[in-house]
């Protein structure tokens, strides 16, 4: 049966080696992947002040970014690409509320230099590498032939 | 209670069970924006609301472990705490910190970074705080008469909780940067070594109330530990699979999140078998119905609804759903909530010296709060499920879906009703108890 010291050492050994592994290829991750992935060599000061503004108004307190956030209000990685940078400007700007179907968006009112920086930021991200997420809807195809 | 400074703990635990009422509180607001009452918009819109909901659960839970340290370390070190005054400054320092973030929150201060939304100046405020506790912690365990593995285990994962907050404080300009340090803190938080503190906890708990042999009990706890660090560290890939980093993550996150259930699924075995072998004997059985409802409901709720969703496959259709939002809310409830009430229940006929644990109001919150929760999370897990084939498998727009899930929050609110009477009924037995007093002291 194991004793007390045997047990000890599992948790020991077994946590030290998982953190080096750990350690390591997330070493890999941030030299290797990120670089190649994100293209940091895209982050200009508009994209960088995008982010700022991001993160000042907690806009992932309501929506997703890379899936991650909050999720009363649409995943806005590939945001660009769905709507288009003349929508996104309007919601951005807009004094009111912005409502689509009644759910509430604080209206933020930002500037036109603002709104910019935060779509830079949204095309930014549009074009990170995400091992296939979002999904494409497999079955839209089927749908939409079997309406017509 | 054997020692007069373990009364601190009582006043952390009080604060822990006011910030819990408020996140309930925030918890409505966000319900209710679901369904469309959305009166509070102007002053409370749903990030803020959302923010305060996820903080004041941190908050609670990190009083509530702290109370639970202040409590247990000088009865394992056999050692009073070596500074009280100390102890009650850094609790009012705590809360102080507390309420300056959630009143920020609602006037647009924070920084907006899913569950670290507190501002970086405040954050080092939480380093002095933390770490003067820690620094309390550490030094009554050397002074002590004894270093036994449940406070070193339990003192072990408040150190390394401190630790793994630093990385969430730096700035990248790169989204998937500050994604990737962020779920250091989050997720090997949760997943990692707040775990050790709650198996640190629940040890002492089932020594205390089942009167196992400490030797098997602190065996146990290294094979849980163990399992946890062994599959939660690597398993913070789970969180890597689509953030902008390599697949190598999708192999290593499914492999070691999937192993996660393990360390829960020994923690419930665990619990269970020291009951049975236990002698019966101890009277406060609302404290052992919240022992072992915490090692169950974790393995359910963390475990279990955990493993659902974890495997890449999987996780790429609920990835930002709110099958998330199903798992996090039984996750947090059933091994951090239930751990956390677990200690107070046991604690505070020992703090007051008033025996009041075989009341009817204390089961009836038990079975409210368990059932309105389990509620709660099946009507997350319906609306995710739905939400999850008809935005990412049909490809509807996300505003029609929202509509389509809506009925599922009125579901939400009921249970939610169910669990908070729960809640309430606990709070009335807590304030009931009275404050600690020294006639409480037994020196058995």
């Amino acid at each position: 049966m194991l004793s007390k010291s045997q047990a000890r050492t599992f948790f020991l050994g077994g946590t030290a080696v998982t953190f080096l592994i750990f350690l390591g290829l997330s070493w890999n991750s941030l030299s290797n992947e990120v670089p190649k992935q994100t293209h940091p060599e895209n982050l200009t000061p508009q994209v960088i002040a995008g982010k700022q503004l991001w993160e000042a108004n907690n806009c992932m307190g309501c929506h997703t970014i890379l899936g991650e956030g909050a999720y009363y209000a649409p995943e806005l990685t590939k945001v660009v690409e769905r709507r288009g940078e003349g929508y996104i400007k309007a919601v951005l700007m807009s004094k009111e509320p912005w409502q689509p179907r009644g759910r509430k968006m604080v209206a933020y009112g930002f500037s036109d230099e603002q709104a910019m920086q935060l779509i830079e930021f949204l095309k930014w991200i549009g074009n990170t590498d995400l091992n296939g997420f979002p999904p494409k809807p497999d079955y839209q195809q089927s749908t939409q032939n079997t309406t017509k | 209670m054997r020692y007069k400074s373990q009364k601190v703990a009582y006043w952390f635990f009080a604060l822990s069970m006011l910030l819990l009422t408020l996140q309930i509180v925030y918890g409505f607001v966000m319900g209710f924006d679901r369904i469309g009452w959305q009166g509070l918009h102007d002053y409370i819109p749903f990030n803020t609301a959302r923010a305060v909901h996820t903080n004041l659960l941190v908050m609670w839970l990190l009083s509530g472990f702290m109370g639970a340290a202040y409590y247990i370390i000088p009865e394992e070190s056999e050692h009073e705490l070596v500074n009280v005054k100390l102890a009650y400054i850094q609790l009012i320092a705590f809360a102080l910190v507390g309420v300056a973030a959630i009143v920020g929150y609602h006037f647009n201060y924070w920084e907006g970074r899913k569950f670290l939304e507190i501002p970086r100046p405040l954050d080092w405020l939480v380093v002095v705080d933390v770490l003067t506790f820690l620094g309390l912690i550490l030094a009554t365990i050397y002074a002590g008469k004894k270093k036994t593995t449940t406070s070193l285990v339990l003192a072990m994962g408040l150190l390394f909780a401190a630790l793994l907050y630093l990385p969430g404080m730096i700035w990248f300009d790169n989204q998937t940067m500050d994604s990737f340090f962020r779920w250091w803190v989050v997720h090997l938080w949760v997943e990692g070594v707040w775990e050790l503190i709650m198996g640190g906890i629940l040890a002492f708990l089932l020594i205390k109330i089942t009167g196992v042999d400490r030797e098997v009990i602190e065996k146990w706890l290294y094979v849980i530990v163990g399992l946890t660090f062994i599959s939660g560290i690597l398993g913070t890939g789970h969180h890597y699979y689509y953030i902008g980093v390599g697949k190598i993550w999708l192999i290593v996150g499914g492999i070691f999140s999937a192993l996660e259930p393990l360390a829960f699924l020994g923690m419930a075995l665990f619990a269970v078998a020291m009951y049975r072998k236990g002698e019966k004997k101890h009277p406060n059985k609302i404290a052992l119905s919240w022992t072992l409802g915490t090692a169950i409901v974790s393995f359910v709720g963390a475990g279990l609804l955990g493993m659902a969703h974890t495997l890449p496959q999987v996780n790429m259709y609920t990835h930002g759903t709110l099958v998330t939002a199903m798992h996090g809310h039984l996750a947090f409830w059933g091994a951090y909530a239930m751990i956390v009430l677990a200690i107070i229940s046991y604690a505070m006929p020992n703090l007051t010296g008033r025996k009041l644990y075989d009341s009817n109001r204390g089961v009836l919150a038990f079975w409210l709060s368990n059932i309105g929760m389990l509620g709660m999370t099946v009507a997350f897990g319906v609306a995710g499920v739905a939400q999850v084939y008809l935005e990412r498998k049909v490809g509807l727009e996300f505003g029609v879906v929202q509509q389509e899930i809506e009925v599922h929050f009125v579901i939400l609110l009921i249970c939610a009703t169910m669990f908070a009477t729960g809640i309430c009924l606990y709070l009335y037995e807590f304030i009931k108890y009275g404050t600690p007093n020294d006639e409480a002291l037994q020196l058995n």
